[in-house]
């Protein structure tokens, strides 16, 4: 019951949760990497439809955490997670979870512009064809049209979808990460640092489409840049050594955080 | 006789002290000129750079002059060759019997010096080798590189590719005792007529001898595959083996080519085995159940025993070296080609 305490949470801005539900929702989740407890006794409350944003130093398990709302972190062997973590009312540590559903569900964007080395059009259409998504061909081109647009992609690249992904500069690659991963309908959308490769101009596109995207998914990001916490998120959480120190309205948070601890770190006294 | 022995005795102490005397002499005059040379403003690191360089670069230029070298001989002797025997009959002949007579006054045939029977039979080879390591090396691979656990691995990968230490004469009398005969029993049980040597047999054990060039190859290819491509697969909810199947494969494929390409100029150029196994008889044929010839065959077979240096049968081995050397050059090449491609493609 020690831990519990260590973690106090904010109430959130009502008018954010008021007219938002409940997306993921985490209770005394642990991670360990082999004998590491990367995440100890972690609850939160994730709403939908607004941007919530993971913030805190290196190695604090944020992006443990937010792999393991995929489970993602099912790829590392020494991995283990305990507790729940519900998504829709489903425990997806259920042991009848089909994991490839889950992830087809909720998306995830990496640190580094990963698209496939394959022409823009299949790094798109790879998620809609092995989920069976689609009909036929002309569904597909819809659906890989849709996508990037919606990604804010589709202008630049539409008299080059044969040409190979990797040939588009960072920024635009990392867009085609994103059309990617809502290219198969998820419902949540994670995103590992997205913009830490990117310069500032492709970053404030990333943070543009991001601000988008909201209207219509879950979205949690981890981030290094507190300003681009600032920036895009409705909720901010602070993670310190594994702990979830502070989970609230960001703006509240950064003007007026609870824990010490916060407050130290956003005034860049530590981390 | 004596005499010239001890004149053999004499010279040889004479030059063995001369040896000792030159090497004293070498030794003071080196240690001498070294201590003349060591001063305050001697930059002995540098020198030793400089030095180093050349004696690397000397070393280098030893295994490239010699392939140079090897490459021109055997030119000029298929030059010779060809003085004999015309070049379109040696390529696209059908015949190969290159035995010719010694001796004016011997009867013997004139010979034929028509390669298609070694190429069909070398092809045909490789082929039925390819069959059995191309689809075990790759899949072995694959399971080395994305499914067996650490501990598995570390066993299992050795132990593969000490079959790549096998010495080829061992495996060429498996082929040989073992093989062909338990191949020409099941044919005859069901009714086919199999040579007692015959190019599917020598084929098999090719197979298996070169199983661990295509696996250890790909499995470094596939391992060189980035992991954020596949997390970034698995993120889209792909299974394992749609993941390797659709994007580690795919961004793999040059380098598992260039594998299978070197896997090919290898057993191209293999020669226990089909010594062994698969026959000397020049069957122009596409039966594996036959025996066939390849150009490593015909080779030892030429130049093994007594010969005239000068008769077309002996430069035939030559120009069969000739021609096999330009084929496995053309196969590196282009899967060196290949490779290069590979590389680029990440970045």
């Amino acid at each position: 019951m020690q831990l519990v305490t260590n973690s106090i949470i904010t109430p959130p801005n009502p008018a954010i949760m008021a007219e938002r539900p409940v997306k993921i929702e985490a209770r005394n989740v642990n991670v360990f990497y082999g004998d590491k407890h990367a995440i100890k006794d972690l609850s939160i409350d994730i709403p939908d439809r607004a941007v919530s944003a993971f913030i805190g130093p290196s190695g604090c398990g944020k992006s443990t955490f937010l792999r393991s709302i995929n489970r993602m972190n099912d790829t590392i062997p020494s991995c283990r997670v305990t507790g729940d973590i519900v998504i829709d009312n489903k425990n997806i540590y259920d042991r009848d979870l089909d994991v490839v559903q889950l992830r087809a569900r909720v998306g995830m964007v990496f640190q580094k512009p990963n698209p496939f080395p394959k022409s823009i059009f299949e790094n798109v259409a790879y998620g809609p064809r092995i989920h069976g998504l689609v009909k036929d061909k002309t569904d597909l081109e819809e659906t890989v049209v849709t996508s990037l647009k919606k990604a804010g992609l589709f202008e630049e690249v539409k008299d080059r979808m044969q040409h190979p992904g990797t040939g588009l500069s960072g920024g635009q690659q990392q867009r085609l990460c994103i059309a990617r991963a809502i290219a198969v309908n998820p419902e949540v959308i994670l995103m590992d640092e997205p913009c830490s490769a990117l310069d500032p101009i492709a970053t404030a596109r990333i943070e543009e489409l991001i601000d988008e995207l909201k209207q219509n998914y879950c979205i949690v990001i981890v981030t290094h840049s507190m300003q681009q916490a600032a920036r895009v998120s409705q909720l901010t959480a602070f993670f310190h050594l594994g702990n979830l120190v502070e989970f609230g309205d960001t703006n509240a948070m950064f003007t007026a955080p609870v824990e010490k601890r916060t407050q130290d770190y956003i005034t860049g006294r530590f981390g | 006789m004596e005499q010239s022995a001890e004149a053999m005795q004499n010279a040889s102490t004479v030059s063995s002290w001369a040896i000792l005397a030159l090497g004293v002499l070498a030794a003071v005059g080196g240690a001498a000129w070294v201590m003349s040379r060591i001063s305050a403003d001697f930059r002995a690191r540098n020198t030793f750079e400089r030095i180093t360089s050349w004696v690397l670069l000397a070393c280098s230029a030893v295994a490239i002059l010699t392939t140079i070298g090897i490459v021109f001989s055997v030119m000029l002797e298929t030059v010779r060759f060809f003085g004999k025997v015309s070049p379109i009959d040696f390529l696209f002949g059908l015949q190969w019997s290159p035995q010719t007579a010694m001796r004016a006054d011997q009867v013997g045939s004139s010979g034929a010096f028509g390669i298609a029977p070694l190429v069909a039979g070398t092809m045909l080879i490789t082929l039925i080798a390819m069959f059995v390591a191309g689809p075990i090396g790759l899949f072995a691979a694959i399971y080395m590189a994305e499914y067996a656990s650490d501990r598995v691995r570390s066993i299992a990968k050795p132990l593969l590719e000490i079959l790549a230490g096998i010495p080829t004469v061992v495996l060429g009398f498996f082929a040989a005792l073992t093989v062909a005969p338990a191949l020409r029993g099941w044919g005859e049980s069901i009714g086919l007529t199999v040579a007692s040597e015959s190019a599917l047999a020598a084929g098999l054990v090719m197979g298996m001898m070169i199983i661990p060039f295509v696996s250890s190859l790909s499995d470094d290819v596939i391992n060189a595959v980035p992991q954020s491509l596949r997390d970034g697969s698995y993120a889209m909810g792909a299974t394992k083996s749609e993941t390797i199947k659709k994007v580690v494969l795919p961004a793999a494929l040059p380098g598992i080519v260039s594998a299978f390409m070197l896997a090919i100029s290898r057993a191209v150029g293999e020669t226990m085995i089909v010594v062994m196994a698969a026959g000397l008889a020049a069957n122009l044929t596409f039966n594996p159940l036959e025996a066939v010839t390849t150009f490593t065959v015909q080779i030892k077979t030429i130049l093994v025993g007594d010969q005239e240096f000068d008769s077309a049968k002996t430069l035939a081995a030559f120009a069969l070296g000739f021609v096999l050397f330009f084929f496995t050059l053309i196969l590196n090449v282009i899967a060196l080609r290949v490779v290069r491609k590979y590389r680029e493609q990440y970045d």
